[in-house]
């Protein structure tokens, strides 16, 4: 009757046991020539995609650092390692993780999460335990309020994502000559901290142009259909449509605004290189406009990469596919440790903490150069429109490869 | 007599460890605090799930209430940290008794799975409201205040709370476990319409049952949110995917409808699962599914049934036991 | 409020609102189907439903990606699907047939985390559509749209209803499934091999799902996340229209798209998901008040 639970039982204990004795060594290795990050990522749950883009981006960047000698400190080189742990995409978890990172695992350097809301949770901790913490992936702006001192993006923040959009926008309508407050936009951005600050940077720009917004839907994470909200668009002919939901808005939006042939004179949404809708969706996806933090056909250069070109090629090689921006940030952050390791010349974390805030490089990711509050202001955002297929850049001008199509046919 | 003094000692040790605890392993104190939150969790759904019958999915919701309530507080109230922090958390347990009074009235009359699906919306609908709701930080989530002491010792500070939070739920369950109570909540579980019939007050013990779990879980609720730092409706306040669903794995693994069940079915449960977070990147889950399908298949009466059925004269003794066993065969 | 009034002044969009829910209920009920039968027969609440569907739609996907036309991928996922129940339940379900109700919940939902979590293992956690390459109707000057493959999604229900209705009464294996559903000891008595009548009620149900899985990924889009919505939504119908009746099974769902659609373009959609599970609680409040109003007439 209980002897084959009992076996279970004993089966499933061993297996951990084993599981358990063979992983011990894998911790106690951070020997004296290593340099141990710490990162949680999510590579399970809504956010395991760009999880895992960023855990991609960081490999890449430890990978060629290493792979060059790695980093000299003194009269020492160091190679670079990372302890990963897998957050769920969920904050609690990325919270009870960072905590384990810096108290249990004695990490002293902390690469970002993926997302805004992780890492909010995250940056008390670090803050707390004064632990630098570089991330390439949490765009939030209410991040770089609070006055956190050990926390440093390398990207554009969120108000910038379609702020973009809206003065290209307001720039065309004057062509054709009128007024931008003439204009009514239609706006569903998820409701996550992410989004909804990007839908703050719109509601403000919105207002400077004097535009009306008509549609203001709020979309759930585990968004699934977007008829209702399309049905109001449609119904209201707003000039613009915004959308942002990670890759699932991005995907949503292009697949049924096209069904339901809603086309106001733009769209614009965030994540269309993740949601690949180019590659998908050629036909649906033709002229919709795209915010992006990096591009691999700008023409930035740095150290160890060399151009952003060189980086998407090894980036394509190493896990074939082309980089998305959060893979490309997330190197950068790396990048961004590795030089402050070497102006500090030391592996103190206060040190380091003002080496990383001292920053001005250049990478293949764009300028790096942080603000008192830990905002990377070097780098603008880039605006892509999908033409023939391709994501050609329009905008801001002095990168742009291709003319805005204006309006959408 | 030689018994008594033995689990008086039992309960002496416990209590002298989980004091001693943070300070002998500062490192994972916050998984010690949240050791003894799934304690308090595994406990009070066990009220309903294994006393009463009435399997919830959506306990969480109570302590997504209390963490809400005791956060506004702490926000809007201009009190000080530590008043502040106090009267939210007993607002947190008296503002989850109330929903738990209020939503009495129409779920408690949900029999068997319905009741079991019904709690499961309740739960998810919850936080869907929660992060469509403005004042609470909608989708973006609430910040806690910040422990205004030294580097640490928010860790420290929190941990008791949780600690006593849990022994008390434990004593008081004790307790209450011991009168009449407890036998008006089994004859719920065993036939409802024939404990109708001989007279109990069925509707009665069942809201007060479904309140006492909405209070010690109101209270489990701020301190997580303190503890954690940051609140998100779905994935911290109204979890249901997983501290609601942790819950009954942890009571169903214990022993479900035992006093101690639950407590060991947490201990276990919460070791195991950061030993699979630690070692198995990417695949916790998987085998967390697996983890699942294995209790409920091989360990329906969990591990303090299992050890009962295996050694049924360490507890032959006990008269309502052999009452049972007669009444099975 | 304000969306209210849109809906006021451009009745047309109640036209739209309701072809969409109508066409969208369809799959709900095609996926409920399933959740009926294994309900019904073996007293199973499959949670893992909405995990068959999403297998379905990766299987879509590769087939596509194979260079082969999604519609085809149909049959292929149902058959693949199929094989998949009945394994599950040689291997899993047959173990918690005959424990209590919340048994099974609890092992279906362990089963759902499992197959959701191995998805994005296997299949990575992006998110993917697999193009119809089918076109849109549409009606009174473009303010209605009709997309030809929600109304292939919607026929091809109607006509699985049809099917298995005809299945349920006429085949043998129809008559077998039905006669252990009413008394499953009877029925082996009687010579019915219910071991087998309960593997092929589970790949059925499978299969439905997996070819509902097709059409989503062909409708919307998939990740391995999507499953718990469709699994909350079939249980919702099949509690209002009941086990045993495949018909009332299709009037609800068709019902739950138009609710839906409605609330989401009234709430706003941050509310969709909110709205499907606070009606689930109002329903079954609603149902047990109405139990008991029964009661009290019988006694």
């Amino acid at each position: 009757m209980y002897k084959k639970p009992i076996k279970f039982l004993l089966m499933g204990l061993s297996i951990f046991g084993a599981a358990t004795l063979s992983a011990l060594p894998a911790l106690s290795l951070a020997a004296d020539n290593t340099i141990v990050l710490g990162a949680a990522v999510s590579l399970t749950g809504k956010y395991s995609t760009n999880g895992k883009h960023t855990k991609n981006g960081y490999d890449l960047a430890i990978k060629r650092v290493n792979e060059l000698g790695g980093v000299k400190v003194g009269a020492k080189r160091y190679k670079l390692k990372v302890i990963y742990y897998d957050d769920e995409s969920t904050p609690a978890r990325g919270a009870q993780l960072a905590e384990r990172l810096i108290s249990q695992d004695h990490v002293k350097f902390l690469l970002g999460p993926y997302s805004s809301g992780l890492t909010k949770a995250i940056a008390p901790i670090t803050e707390k335990y004064h632990i630098p913490m570089v991330e390439g992936n949490g765009a939030s702006v209410s991040l770089f309020n609070k006055g956190y001192r050990y926390l440093f993006a390398t990207l554009s923040t969120t108000e910038y994502y379609l702020k973009s959009a809206l003065e290209l926008l307001a720039e065309e309508t004057k062509k054709q000559g009128k007024d931008p407050s003439s204009l009514r936009i239609a706006m569903a951005f998820e409701n996550d901290p992410f989004s909804r600050d990007i839908r703050q940077g719109v509601l403000d720009e919105a207002k400077k142009y004097g535009m009306k917004v008509v549609v203001d839907d709020k979309l759930p994470p585990d968004l699934s259909d977007m008829t209702a909200t399309l049905t109001k668009v449609r119904a209201l002919k707003p000039d613009a449509l915004l959308v942002s939901g990670h890759a699932k808005g991005a995907a949503l939006v292009t697949r049924q605004a096209h069904e339901m042939h809603v086309r106001p004179a733009m769209i614009a949404t965030t994540h269309c290189d993740s949601a690949r809708i180019a590659q998908n969706q050629p036909q649906a996806a033709e002229g919709i406009l795209c915010a992006s933090q990096w591009d691999a056909s700008l023409n930035y250069k740095g150290p160890w990469f060399g151009t952003a070109s060189q980086y998407a090629q090894r980036f394509k090689k190493a896990y074939g596919y082309a980089p998305p921006y959060q893979g490309a940030e997330s190197s950068a952050a790396v990048l961004v440790f590795v030089s402050a390791f070497q102006r500090a010349n030391s592996l103190d974390p206060t040190k380091v903490r003002d080496a990383i805030s001292a920053t001005d490089m250049q990478t293949f990711y764009g300028n790096i150069k942080f603000d008192s509050t830990g905002k990377n202001i070097a780098k603008p955002m880039v605006l892509y429109q999908i033409q023939d297929g391709k994501y050609k850049v329009v905008a801001p001008t002095k990168w742009a490869n291709a003319k805005v199509v204006y309006p959408l046919k | 007599m030689n018994r008594t003094a033995l689990r008086f000692a039992l309960y002496l040790s416990i209590i002298a460890l989980g004091i001693a605890a943070p300070f002998i392993v500062p490192g994972i104190r916050t998984q010690l605090s949240f050791l003894w939150i799934m304690i308090v969790f595994a406990l009070t759904w066990d009220i309903l799930g294994g006393q009463m019958g009435y399997n919830s999915f959506g306990n969480v919701l109570f302590f997504g209430v209390g963490m809400y309530a005791c956060v506004l507080i702490q926000q809007h109230s201009g009190l000080s940290y530590f008043p502040a922090l106090f009267v939210g958390i007993a607002a947190g347990g008296l503002v989850a008794v109330a929903f738990a009074a209020l939503l009495g009235w129409g779920i408690l009359g949900l029999r068997g799975h319905y009741f079991a699906i019904g709690t499961l919306g309740l739960g998810i609908a919850a936080a869907e409201f929660a992060s469509g709701w403005d004042l609470i930080g909608a989708g973006s989530g609430l910040v806690t205040p910040l422990y205004p002491g030294a580097v640490g010792g928010r860790e420290t500070f929190f941990y008791f709370p949780c600690f006593i939070l849990a022994i008390v739920t434990f004593l008081s369950l004790r307790r209450l476990y011991r009168g009449r109570f407890r036998l008006a909540i089994n004859a719920i579980r065993d036939d409802e319409d024939k404990a109708e019939a001989m007279g109990l007050h069925t509707t009665l013990y069942k809201t007060v049952a479904w309140c006492i779990a909405a209070f010690f879980l109101g209270l489990a609720g701020p301190l997580v949110g303190n503890l954690i730092g940051f609140i998100d409706p779905r994935d911290v306040a109204f979890a249901s995917s997983s501290y609601g669903v942790w819950m009954l794995l942890m009571a169903i693994l214990g022993g479900k409808g035992t006093l101690w069940g639950p407590v060991i079915g947490a201990v276990v449960f919460h070791i195991t699962q950061e030993l699979f977070w630690t070692y198995l990147l990417g695949w916790q889950r998987v085998a967390l599914g697996l983890l699942v399908m294995l209790i409920v298949i091989f360990f329906p009466t969990g591990i303090v049934g299992w050890v009962r059925e295996r050694w049924p004269e360490r507890f032959g003794q006990r008269v309502d036991e052999q009452a049972q066993r007669t009444a099975d065969q | 409020m304000d969306n209210l009034l849109i809906l006021f002044n451009a009745p047309i969009l109640s036209v739209q609102l309701l072809i969409d829910g109508l066409l969208v209920g369809a799959v709900f009920a095609l996926v409920a189907y399933g959740m009926a039968l294994v309900w019904g027969v073996m007293n199973i609440i499959n949670i893992a439903q909405g995990e068959f569907v999403m297998l379905g739609g990766y299987v879509a996907y590769y087939l596509y990606r194979a260079g082969i036309h999604p519609l085809f991928a149909i049959p292929v996922a149902a058959v693949l699907l199929f094989i998949l129940g009945w394994a599950l339940y040689r291997s899993v379900i047959y173990r918690v047939v005959d424990r209590d109700l919340f048994t099974s919940i609890l092992a279906t939902f362990g089963l759902g985390i499992l197959l959701q979590q191995l998805a994005n293992q296997l299949f990575g956690a992006d998110v993917h559509i697999v193009p119809s390459g089918l076109h849109t109707w549409t009606l009174f000057g473009g303010m209605v749209t009709i997309a030809q493959i929600k109304v292939i999604a919607c026929v091809f229900a109607l006509l699985i209803g049809i099917a298995l209705i005809w299945f349920l009464k006429r085949s043998r294996m129809g008559q077998a499934i039905r006669a252990t559903a009413q008394n499953a000891r009877a029925a082996r008595i009687m010579g019915v091999d219910t071991t087998q009548v309960y593997a092929t009620t589970f790949g059925l149900n499978a299969a439905i799902c997996g070819a509902a899985g097709a059409l989503v990924a062909m409708i919307w889009i998939i990740q391995p996340y999507l499953g718990l919505p469709f699994t909350a939504r079939s249980f919702m119908i099949v509690v209002v229209a009941g086990v045993g009746n495949i018909g009332a099974v299709f009037l609800a769902g068709l019902g739950l798209g138009v609710a839906e659609e409605f609330a989401g373009f009234t709430l706003g959609a941050q509310f969709q998901t909110a709205f499907v599970f606070a009606l689930l609680v109002v329903i079954l409040v609603w149902r047990r008040i109405r139990l008991a109003r029964q009661r009290r007439y019988l006694s």
